[in-house]
């Protein structure tokens, strides 16, 4: 059974979301890293730039296959982890922590209460089994 | 419904992750596909290959029916227990299948061959089979097969013979096999590393898997398979040839027997094929920017368009290769499309690892 951290929300695509204040950390839920296996690779998006909630911002490949990953809000990017390019298997030893992708000034903050909790993000998932 | 092997319990209580693999459930890692990679080129690990379809081809006709059936030339076997790795073509030279053929005897060759491929192979098998009337063909479903691979596989593995049966196994050379009681262990593989293949009884592979596990052998999946193989230049069929390719455009042909008399099926059309010339080539790709090459991104190069077969992330060497089918005569630098953009790829010799070294 996979960890889902109660204090984040999630979009049913997989990625979570932190939020502080009016800037949200996203990540990759340890359910999807847990399907991808092991990671190898993530493109990051550009630092400065504006994202729109859906956009394709952030791809990460595992040795088998490249997945799309979401902007759960509207914003712009103000930090991403440069980690990931040379450690990519930091979303899969800890996806809620090292493993954090980028950060979003967020423009409308309430856009956060359109995201899934832990529950319904658990039961999710839970109907994709 | 979904096929299991013997050792199918085994896997589940190892926690692997199983996923279908042409209607098998099969484990494609038992935690991180990348460590079990690793410990193949630095250990031994061992995986489940009883999803393999093997088949005996006995009678005296045995040997000139795979010597139509079979573009490499079985009369190359000329000592007993000698392997032979083969493809067996379409009339118009595209593969049906790859195979590894065993000589056990002058009317005794075991042949085993995809499983994703069985039903098809079974059927051409037979269908080439009724102009040999002293031919007899059996599936050997009955028997299990554990690949034991990695610079230790042999010394750990000899541990579960027992004494009277150690030696021959011990003293196999490569791409040679023997029997010893109801086992059938090949010094052959699928990994570039050394090692050993074990047929046995549907019956005994839960013991083996278990005497190998206390050997120290570690499970492995399919995905550590993959990029091993991968990395060791090895074609998958169905991913880098097919019945549309012949072995001329997909880095075989070094498995053609071409020069004597014997005739095979496809040879006329391969024949045809080098007198007009021929248009591609295999290659290994490495890339140089970042990113992972896939199967099927578009190459482009300065003398037209080829595509990546194989594509994967090498866990040995730490960057994205793949093997490609691109226009003959390019060397150097090619350029890969992956999500709209040109990445730089370097065009090398097949294999990029070698028994745990990087030959690039």
């Amino acid at each position: 059974m996979s960890n889902v951290p109660s204090e984040l929300k999630f979009l049913s695509s997989h990625e979570w979301v932190l939020v502080e204040g009016d800037v949200a950390t996203v990540g990759v839920s340890d359910h999807a890293q847990e399907l991808l296996g092991d990671l190898v690779f993530v493109e990051l998006p550009e630092p400065e730039s504006s994202v729109s909630a859906g956009d394709s911002v952030a791809v990460i490949e595992s040795v088998k296959a490249a997945s799309d990953t979401y902007a759960p809000v509207t914003g712009k990017i103000i930090e991403v982890n440069v980690e990931l390019e040379d450690s990519p298997e930091r979303i899969n030893d800890d996806p809620y922590g090292d493993g954090w992708m980028y950060k979003i000034k967020m423009e409308d903050p309430d856009e956060v209460n359109d995201l899934l909790d832990a529950d319904a993000y658990t039961e999710s998932i839970e109907e994709d089994d | 419904m979904s096929k299991n092997t013997p050792l199918h319990q085994a896997h589940l209580d190892a926690s692997a992750k199983m996923v279908d693999f042409a209607g098998w459930d099969m484990p494609i890692h038992y935690g991180s596909q990348i460590s079990e990679h690793h410990l193949v080129r630095s250990d031994a690990g061992m995986f489940d290959v009883s999803h393999m379809t093997v088949v005996d081809a006995t009678g005296d006709d045995a040997r000139a029916y795979l010597q139509n059936l079979l573009s490499n030339d079985i009369a190359k076997l000329k000592t007993q227990g000698k392997a032979l790795y083969s493809c067996m073509l379409n009339d118009n030279g595209g593969v049906v299948d790859d195979l590894i053929v065993y000589f056990i005897h002058d009317s005794f060759y075991r042949v085993i061959i995809n499983s994703a491929t069985r039903d098809k192979d079974i059927a051409w098998l037979n269908r080439q089979a009724s102009a040999y009337p002293n031919l007899s063909l059996r599936e050997r479903d009955d028997v299990a097969m554990i690949a034991v691979q990695g610079p230790a596989a042999r010394e750990r593995a000899l541990t579960i013979f027992a004494d009277g049966q150690r030696a021959p196994v011990e003293s196999l050379g490569r791409f040679m096999a023997v029997e010893v009681g109801e086992y059938f262990v090949g010094r052959t593989g699928y990994t570039g590393e050394d090692g050993f293949e074990i047929l046995m009884p549907v019956d005994e592979a839960v013991s083996c898997w278990q005497g190998l596990l206390d050997a120290g052998v570690k499970p492995c999946g399919l995905g550590a398979r993959d990029t091993l193989r991968l990395e060791a230049g090895m074609n998958l069929y169905g991913t880098d040839m097919d019945e549309t390719t012949s072995p001329l455009i997909s880095g075989l042909g070094w498995t053609l027997a071409m020069s004597d008399e014997r005739n095979f099926i496809g040879k006329q059309a391969l024949q045809a094929e080098l007198d007009r010339g021929v248009q591609q080539q295999m290659v290994g790709l490495v890339l140089l920017d970042k990113g992972v090459l896939r199967n099927h991104l578009k190459v482009v190069t300065n003398d037209g368009e080829g595509e990546i077969t194989s594509g994967s992330f090498s866990p040995t060497l730490g960057k994205s290769i793949a093997l490609a089918r691109i226009p003959a005569g390019i060397t150097g630098e090619v350029e890969v499309e992956i999500r709209n953009k040109l990445l730089k790829a370097d065009v090398v010799k097949i294999p990029f690892v070698k028994q745990g070294k990087s030959c690039i």
